[in-house]
């Protein structure tokens, strides 16, 4: 047999990713693009907040009680150092909006975090093992899913904040948002999960591995999980753009982040006592980034659903 | 002393409303380094009997009684631990299609270099040497290269060899390879024969070649069983069953292959099909599908007898061979 020569200049990561499928039907997707570039705008203001934001909006000698209430530029009676106005207390609209926006994100994405890694545990190890476990796991999940998610973030944050008393719940407050938010969720993934590993679980390249030996957990972890991600990408998608809203609700009802430091949601909630005074820009331009970063995230998410599903992909 | 030695090996299944057998007592040995086919139509039981002998039968299937001795230990009554020592260091297996054995999301390497780690206390390194060795042992093509590369990137043949190496990597005692030429063009399938031939003999390795062509077992292997319905109706040396095969359904099966029939002519099929596992006439399985069937047949189940150099089991065969005899004496 003849010695092939293989060029050894295989492409870089980046440009095999540029190249695939999906950075192809990405390119082709208009509303993906703006999306994913909208997006990205809002993470990077959001985490250079500290170094965009005219003015830090958590420290109170910064904040003068007599700016509140000073409309946005392009309103008559702004002040010029005051781009998007400012709130009750005389912060800057844009840079709290920007460190409530950074806020928002953080818990969106590590409630995330908490419920993939809780929900992709729980889920292989259901579908993997199967029998009497795997019932017992989902109906733990069906019980779950059968609270609102809302409903069970409201009783715990009332009941902590009950038991700690404002001022400690106020410090931990992320904390415990992304605790409630993750835990309520689990379900999600786990029945996603357990659904692929089901699927996945009678592949060959499975029974390949047992026949080489190789321990449950390895195969789960190291066989089936990778070969399961693509749901779970589709579905951390949508799982953030809901927690974020999650997250905005709780805020809003006076049960997540304290007024010294809204998120998006607790920002609109202080806006809204003032709205019918002719303050409406308190709550409306926070409320207006709110929706465009769920809208994008979520049209990100429609995306790559359609990439990712052969079903609709060949169909 | 035999490699391996089954005894009375019986699996069955649990389903819903009852328990069907799908092996029934089934027994054979194998020496070190010999190589034997186990052959029979779709469902009589070939693949599982591969998957009894490394205890890998999941729900609902199970061992209900028998023996498996690999090297002396009972294979059914190995802890987990055992027997995770055993699969893959000292028994491996070869599947049909190499286009969906291999996990797609990890590379040649990977997944060589993990095998090895998992077994042998090795570094990185030295597990990388060893993959390559056993790729060029299969005569893979800059196999520095392959390592890097994920499965989808592969032909075919090239994934069946590295199939093969992967196999082969802790160097077993014995390779189960269940029909592994199927999914591969005819071309490609004469070499991996021929290189699974080959590293078995250099190797001492022993081979289960498990495949319904009787072309391939009568080049590959040295003994050959046949099945049907969950049972070895016939097993002895290969040429013999080739040749002179006893068992109306081996005879059958023999002059079905289409070199035994005139171009333009029907090939010789026998009639009927096989009967699914819930439903096993009673008797001899094959009487309903037989032509020399009698009433003994469809009532009693057939002994294995001791004939010539063959074990049959069936009612009729020294009645056939003499009627036989008779023939080419009047011939």
């Amino acid at each position: 047999m003849s010695e092939t020569v293989i060029p050894n200049d295989r492409p870089s990561r980046w440009s095999r990713m540029w190249n695939s499928n999906m950075g192809y039907s990405f390119r082709r997707n208009p509303v993906a693009v703006v999306s994913m570039i909208v997006f990205l705008m809002i993470a990077f203001a959001a985490f250079l907040a500290p170094v965009i934001a005219p003015y830090d909006p958590y420290d109170p000698a910064n904040i003068d009680i007599m700016n509140s209430e000073y409309p946005p530029i392009w309103v008559d009676g702004a002040l010029p150092e005051f781009m998007l106005g400012t709130d009750d207390q005389g912060r800057d609209l844009w840079s709290t909006i920007l460190y409530g926006t950074r806020l928002s994100l953080l818990i969106g994405i590590c409630a995330v975090a908490l419920q993939a890694f809780l929900g992709i545990s729980i889920g292989l190890i259901a579908g993997y093992v199967g029998g009497r476990l795997d019932s017992l796991l989902m109906r733990l999940a069906d019980i779950q899913l059968s609270f609102s998610t809302l409903m069970v973030a409201i009783i715990f944050l009332a009941v902590t904040q009950a038991m700690f008393g404002s001022d400690t719940f106020n410090r931990y407050a992320v904390v415990f948002l992304i605790a409630v938010i993750g835990v309520a969720e689990w379900p999600q993934y786990a029945r996603t999960v357990r659904a692929t590993v089901l699927a996945e679980k009678k592949k060959e390249y499975v029974d390949s591995a047992r026949v080489l030996g190789f321990g449950p957990l390895r195969i789960m972890v190291r066989h089936i999980l990778p070969n399961s991600l693509s749901p779970i990408f589709v579905i951390s998608t949508v799982q953030v753009a809901n927690a974020i809203i999650s997250e905005a609700s709780l805020s809003f009802l006076g049960l997540g982040m304290p007024p010294s430091q809204p998120s998006l949601g607790s920002l609109i909630s202080s806006g809204f006592d003032y709205i019918f005074s002719g303050s409406w820009w308190i709550t409306a331009i926070p409320g207006v980034v709110l929706v465009v970063l769920v809208l994008v995230i979520n049209l990100l998410g429609d995306w790559m659903r359609d990439v990712l599903n052969p079903k609709l992909y060949k169909g | 002393m035999s490699l391996l030695s089954v005894r009375d090996l019986t699996v069955k299944f649990a389903m819903r409303d009852q328990t069907v057998t799908a092996l029934n007592g089934i027994s054979f040995d194998l020496a070190k380094g010999e190589r034997l086919g186990i052959v029979g139509e779709s469902g009589a039981g070939k693949s599982i009997t591969g998957f009894s002998l490394m205890n890998l039968l999941s729900r609902p299937g199970y061992i209900d009684s028998g023996k498996i001795e690999f090297e002396g230990e009972d294979v059914v009554k190995m802890s987990d631990k055992r027997l995770r020592d055993l699969r893959g260091n000292r028994m491996a297996m070869i599947f049909q299609d190499p286009m969906v054995t291999l996990n797609p999301v990890l590379t040649i390497g990977q997944q060589m270099i993990e095998t090895l780690m998992a077994h042998r206390k090795l570094s990185r390194e030295e597990a990388r040497q060893i993959a390559i060795v056993k790729l060029r042992e299969v005569y893979i093509p800059s196999p520095e290269e392959r390592l890097e590369q994920y499965p989808h990137e592969l032909s075919g043949g090239m994934r069946q060899r590295i199939i093969i190496a992967i196999a082969l990597l802790l160097d077993p005692q014995l390779i189960i390879a269940d029909e592994p030429t199927t999914a591969l063009d005819v071309t490609i399938q004469a070499d991996i024969m021929e290189l699974l031939l080959e590293l078995c003999q250099s190797n001492q390795v022993g081979l289960i070649l498990i495949t319904h062509d009787l072309g391939v077992v009568s080049q590959m292997t040295e003994r050959t069983l046949v099945m049907y319905a969950g049972r070895i109706i016939e097993q002895g040396r290969t040429r013999e069953i080739i040749n002179d095969p006893q068992h109306p359904y081996t005879q059958g099966l023999i002059n079905a292959l289409p070199q035994q029939t005139v171009p333009g002519q029907r090939l010789k099929q026998i009639p009927g099909n096989m009967p699914g596992l819930a439903s096993i006439p009673t008797g001899c399985a094959f009487h309903p599908r037989c032509k020399y069937a009698t009433d003994l047949c469809r009532s009693q189940i057939p002994e294995v007898v001791q004939y010539g150099d063959l074990k049959v089991a069936c009612h009729e065969v020294q009645r056939l061979q003499a009627d036989e005899d008779r023939q080419e004496v009047r011939a």
